[in-house]
């Protein structure tokens, strides 16, 4: 991360001259609102960051940045972020995908750059559906969903982000929501702080394609029950009165009352985003709501050696064994011979 | 090549390595992918945004028998359609073909000198034959070698991203260069500025200048030099890897007295700028190539000279013989 002295930089200065063009309303705005802090709490240079993003509505943000900033192609903005972070390690590299862009489309990409552990912090605006091309199901669109693609009902199974991430074996993994700013940011700055992949899924509201698809978590008198800060180290405790948690049941989770059943915080499960197994991670992703309530926050914070690390630290290594490497010495190595006049 | 300070790394997917390349050189570096066959056509969605973003990059692509998986491990030149065409929009690049295993040396440095020059990506063509074949090669003095110099773009004062110097190229400001921050895109640009713009007028505009760029790199290629009389009875006209036996059949042809010549073609878009004036002076052309007549459906269109072809796909390469007895073929009809 490189810092600069003076003068101070506030979220303004991360603005670029550019118009949002996203629909009023839309929980993009909240999201680029609170980049621009976290980037600015951070005193990151302008010059240093990039943004690549694929295709959708959240994929315009990197143009509303005043950063270097590439709106790439559907679905592969993580492969064209590979690219550049390989060859500049040294930059700041923000992808910014949605749930079709990074999911459908870019799946694959996503899953090798998780895998490789490239550097990149990598934001999922998740909405739950196509916006720009308004209103066909996505693949985190839940079964049943009934959209303009889908007058009779989706018949396909979603996919999890975080489990997908998880699968992928990312080192940070986290889940914030877009109205949830002070959550929203301290989130995104533990992803900007984190050395190797972060991936964040931010629950997002589509107004106007899918509104309320996370009024659940988001609605005063109902989010309490229905989502969990996830603290690391604390038992997972929630509720309006904070007196229900997550038990460990063999291999599932289940929900338990303090102080019913002889339930104490004892018997609780403590988060741990450190563990090296993903397992505890799996099992907290896998709690969807209306089942269960759903954790926000870190579920995993694990070091490993970033691939553009081990990528430049090859090359380091081959130079010292082999010593510099010289076109001309490369030029009259192999067979070759001397013609005679 | 790792202590010679290069980055490699080998990716996912064709698809991914494009895009690899593009995220690499908005980062400043010449970036290289290599593919084969399908390949190209999974590259062909991010060497338009190459195109779009006006970065440089090289992309090689040695070509196999197709369609689709078709013959893998044998030797074709059906891909010239798709080298030049075969993107969607208008999405001129420039595509260069080596003529022989020593030459693809001095074509990839040529990819890289134009790629540099006119910020662009560049298509090096080579195919199954080139890639598996063998020939001595003098080792050139480095220091005679042409240098490419083509700075990093650093002023701050009245920066746009998508101005052009006298080739059309753009500046190449790269991240990490105070005051240049700027964004681009796969959506069709603002001209000087590179803004997001729907203006019918300017894409137009822009169209015509991504094309007017990439058909300017005619005036920094050398031109065709002919390989016998530069005017007579019959011209041959080869391209890429059937040049030994081409360049064979035709001197055997002459030494027996027969009024034939050849040009190679190494360039094949744009073509050199003396193309036209050299087709021109024949009374008959004949375009031997592993395809079903690519090149000369092409040169057709553009100069309006009727050919004949001879086309090969049997996944090996043209042997003499076949050469020397087309040449008399043709020079038999004239009787």
């Amino acid at each position: 991360m490189t810092t600069q002295e003076t003068p101070r930089l506030t979220p303004k200065d991360y603005a670029s001259d550019q118009d949002p063009r996203w629909c009023p309303g839309c929980g993009d705005y909240s999201i680029l609102s609170q980049v621009k802090k976290v980037l600015a709490n951070l005193q990151v240079s302008v010059e240093n960051t990039v943004f690549i993003s694929g295709i959708g509505c959240s994929s315009r943000f990197p143009y509303y940045m005043n950063a270097y900033g590439i709106h790439s192609i559907h679905g592969r903005a993580p492969a064209v972020a590979t690219g550049l972070k390989v060859y500049r390690p040294e930059l700041d590299v923000w992808v910014i995908t949605g749930d079709g862009d990074g999911l459908s489309i870019g799946g694959n990409h996503l899953m090798h750059a998780i895998r490789k552990n490239v550097n990149l912090n990598i934001l999922l605006f998740n909405n739950r559906i196509y916006g720009l091309t308004k209103g066909q199901v996505s693949p985190t669109s839940e079964a049943g969903k009934k959209t303009k693609s889908t007058p009779f009902g989706s018949v396909d199974y979603p996919i999890r982000p975080l489990e997908f991430a998880l699968g992928a074996e990312a080192t940070f993994v986290a889940r914030s929501i877009d109205v949830n700013v002070k959550h929203l940011a301290e989130t995104l700055e533990k992803a900007a702080a984190h050395k190797g992949v972060s991936f964040v899924e931010i629950y997002q509201n589509c107004n106007i394609f899918n509104d309320g698809a996370f009024t659940y978590a988001t609605d005063r008198a109902q989010k309490m029950e229905n989502v969990i800060e996830l603290e690391h180290g604390k038992p997972i405790r929630f509720g309006k009165d904070n007196n229900k948690g997550i038990r460990l049941n063999q291999l599932s989770l289940e929900i338990v009352t303090l102080g019913e059943n002889g339930v104490t915080e004892t018997d609780l499960l403590v988060h741990d985003e450190s563990m090296a197994q993903p397992t505890l991670a799996f099992l907290l992703s896998r709690m969807h709501y209306p089942e269960f309530p759903e954790p926000i926050g870190v579920f995993r914070n694990v070091e490993k050696p970033s691939y553009d690390r081990l990528v430049h630290q090859q090359i380091q290594e081959a130079k010292e064994n082999l010593g510099e490497g010289s076109l001309e010495d490369l030029f009259h190595s192999g067979e070759t011979w001397v013609v005679q006049p | 090549m790792k202590n010679y300070g290069v980055v490699t790394f080998q990716a996912e997917d064709e698809i991914s390595a494009m895009c690899s390349v593009v995220g690499a050189a908005f980062g400043g570096a010449l970036a290289v992918t290599g593919t084969s066959g399908p390949g190209i056509a999974l590259k062909a969605e991010a060497m338009g945004l190459a195109v779009m973003l006006e970065l440089p990059s090289i992309i090689v692509n040695v070509q196999r028998g197709g369609p689709s998986t078709g013959l893998p491990t044998k030797t074709e030149q059906a891909d010239l359609f798709q080298a030049i065409y075969g993107r969607n929009g208008e999405c001129p690049l420039p595509v260069l073909a080596a003529a022989t295993p020593a030459d693809c040396f001095w074509m990839a440095l040529e990819a890289a000198r134009i790629a540099l020059q006119f910020m662009t990506p560049v298509m090096l063509l080579s195919d199954g034959y080139l890639a598996n074949g063998t020939e001595p090669w003098k080792v050139p003095d480095i220091a005679s070698l042409p240098k490419i110099d083509v700075p990093y773009y650093t002023h701050p004062e009245k920066f746009f991203p998508y101005s052009r110097n006298e080739r059309l190229s753009r500046p190449w400001a790269i991240p990490g260069t105070p005051g240049l921050q700027h964004r681009v895109g796969g959506l069709e640009k603002q001209h000087l500025t590179g803004n997001v713009s729907y203006d019918s007028n300017n894409h137009e505009v822009m169209v015509k200048l991504r094309q007017e760029k990439v058909q300017g790199i005619q005036n920094d290629i050398p031109l065709l030099q002919v390989h016998g009389d530069t005017e007579g009875e019959l011209l041959i006209v080869g391209w890429g890897s059937t040049y030994g036996a081409i360049a064979t059949a035709v001197e055997k042809a002459r030494q027996a007295g027969k009024p034939v010549s050849s040009i190679h073609l190494k360039y094949l878009y744009p073509f050199p700028k003396n193309l036209g004036d050299i087709l021109s002076k024949f009374n008959k052309i004949l375009v031997p190539e592993m395809n079903l007549g690519q090149l000369k459906h092409i040169l057709q269109a553009q100069y309006l000279i009727p050919m004949n072809g001879l086309n090969k796909v049997k996944g090996r390469p043209f042997q003499v013989h076949e050469i020397v007895e087309a040449i008399d073929n043709a020079l038999e009809e004239k009787e």
